[in-house]
């Protein structure tokens, strides 16, 4: 079987060898295999040191002090240590979160859990173009809000939100601005100073990274405390007990020094390999594109072809690995929730595909989609009962369905 | 999701698909599903004076498990007496199609497309 074209790189990356290479430098006899927490040997001097050099590394994407830097099992452990630990330990200010309806399950996930506690959530609606504006985020804070959580990037659509200014908005009514910035590291710059941000979750498995380890930045002048979601020897200051997982920390931290310094070429290269998948498949009709066309990272693209059902497109698109918006199994008819954020209606939803393009992405493989993109909607509309109908000058929205 | 073998010869060539005149009384036509739930489909059936389907046709947006339902489906009732078309049960489909139980619904999709064609042409004819 000869492997699918892999445009999924925003669901999770393949490993760097030069990563994996570093990696199994932590785990033999050989290796640097002590605990990291051994005070009194050199095989926990050696592991310590690598950690803190990773440390480093993960500190200076952000522009962020090594002693700022929680590891963390992943975004998603930094996002429930974030958004809890903070409002459990600010409680006493008050019981009101902003967060927005397109954040990952992670956060969203998080507070609904907050909400059965007893804390009022406020969920923004993005504008059209899938971004949270600064003004949003201002007139929905209250009295008692003590905790704002808004994504950098948005892992469904690429869109980019105006992270410094929301963050100004928060720092000027002293509220805590959590970011989850899983999408955005290595993607995008990101400065915690620049941008007021008091706490911002990492995944290493975005960019070239092992799965199973992630960093949660939390600020330390002004100090911003949280309460701890795992107890036990007092590992990273009290805020996340646990032996650290050295090798896993070191693939971390050179995936990050290889995503910094790799971060203006990649971009260039990736936003013209963007830019040739959608010429290649906009000029057939009714293609649309979600999310902005101006504030967002090059290497997450979300088109919906309508007319088209997004599972059938997924089958008919077997040589590629990409993610559907539409999750239509009887279990759950339900479209993205990201997507119906927009605006978009179900058919829409239905018809979206998000390609997600990285670091061994080829031109040739663009090109190759292209070409099976446009064969597969070609024949799908010829099946589709709905582009007759559309082609006949029939407006599907007046016509009575026997909805099932 | 891993599809069967003949869920997948049906979607990479779907049988009968194709439009015929609505408006003729020998045509029944049964459209069932609606785009938000991310499945339509259309059957048409064209019957002789003794009911006997002659020729039938589909179009189908949806999942490629209700492709291959609908296409199947062409494929049974053709020759077939209405009477028993519509005695065509979803779970012969599925069962046929080696449909896992979150297909099951597009199956049942095929059974209520191929009852409502009848209904429609019956309907015309005044029978
Ligand atoms: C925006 C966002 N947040 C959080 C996560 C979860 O990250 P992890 O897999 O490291 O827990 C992901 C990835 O799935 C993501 O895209
Ligand atoms: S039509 Fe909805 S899953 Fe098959």
């Amino acid at each position: 079987m000869t492997m699918p074209i892999y445009l999924d790189y925003a669901s999770t990356t393949p490993v760097d060898p030069v990563v994996a290479d570093k990696m199994m430098e932590c785990l033999t006899t050989s290796g640097k295999f002590g605990n990291p927490a051994s005070r009194s040997h050199v095989f926990g001097w050696e592991a310590e040191s690598a950690v803190e050099e990773a440390r480093a590394d993960v500190a200076s994407i952000m522009g962020a002090d090594p002693r700022e830097i929680v590891w963390t099992s992943g975004a998603t452990e930094a996002n429930n240590l974030a958004i809890k630990g903070c409002a459990h330990f600010n409680v006493r200010r008050g019981k009101h979160i902003v967060t927005s309806r397109i954040e990952h399950k992670a956060v969203l996930d998080t507070c609904r859990q907050l909400e059965r506690e007893g804390f009022e959530l406020t969920y923004l609606d993005p504008d059209a173009s899938g971004l949270i504006q600064p003004e949003m985020v201002s007139e929905a804070i209250r009295q008692d809000t003590t905790v704002v959580s808004i994504m950098h990037v948005n892992n469904e659509l690429g869109t980019r939100n105006d992270i410094a200014s929301i963050g100004k908005v928060c720092r000027d009514r002293k509220i805590f601005f959590h970011v989850d910035a899983a999408q955005s590291a290595g993607k995008t710059p990101i400065d915690v100073e620049e941008m007021n941000v008091d706490m911002m979750s990492f995944s290493a498995h975005k960019l070239y990274g092992p799965k199973g380890i992630g960093a949660l930045y939390v600020r330390r002048k002004p100090r911003v405390r949280i309460e701890a979601q795992i107890h036990g020897g007092g590992h990273e200051r009290g805020m996340r007990s646990g032996t650290l997982a050295t090798h896993q920390i070191v693939g971390m931290g050179e995936a990050f020094r290889l995503g910094r310094e790799m971060l203006g070429s990649e971009t260039d290269r990736i936003t013209r390999l963007r830019h040739r998948l959608w010429t290649g498949v906009a000029d057939m009709e009714e293609v649309y594109l979600n999310g902005s066309a101006q504030q967002s990272v090059p290497g997450i693209i979300n088109i919906s072809f309508a007319f088209v059902e997004g599972e059938s497109l997924i089958m008919a698109l077997r040589d590629l690995a990409v993610s559907s918006g539409s999750a239509c199994t009887s279990a759950s008819l339900e479209p993205s929730y990201v997507l119906r954020a927009l605006g978009l209606n179900d058919e829409m939803a239905h018809s979206s595909i998000r390609f997600s393009i990285g670091r061994y992405t080829t031109e040739e493989q663009i090109d190759d989609t292209i070409k099976k993109v446009r064969r597969a909607v070609g024949k799908l509309r010829e099946l589709s009962p709905l582009w007759d109908m559309f082609k006949d000058g029939i407006d599907l929205n007046q016509v009575e369905w026997s909805a099932h | 999701m891993a599809y069967s073998d003949k869920v997948i010869d049906h979607y990479e060539n779907p049988r009968n698909v194709g439009k015929l005149d609505d408006t003729s009384k020998f045509v029944g036509t049964g459209m069932v599903g609606a785009p938000a739930c991310g499945d339509v489909m259309r059957l048409q059936i064209q019957v002789d004076s003794d009911g006997v389907i002659e020729d039938a046709k589909f179009k189908t947006y949806g999942c490629g498990s209700a492709i291959a339902s609908s296409s199947l489906l062409t494929e049974w009732v053709k020759g077939k007496n209405i009477n028993d078309a519509e005695q065509i049960k979803n779970t012969e489909i599925a069962q046929e199609l080696a449909l896992p139980p979150v297909k099951i619904h597009c199956s049942v999709l095929a059974e209520d497309a191929i009852k409502a064609a009848v209904r429609d042409v019956r309907g015309k004819q005044g029978i």
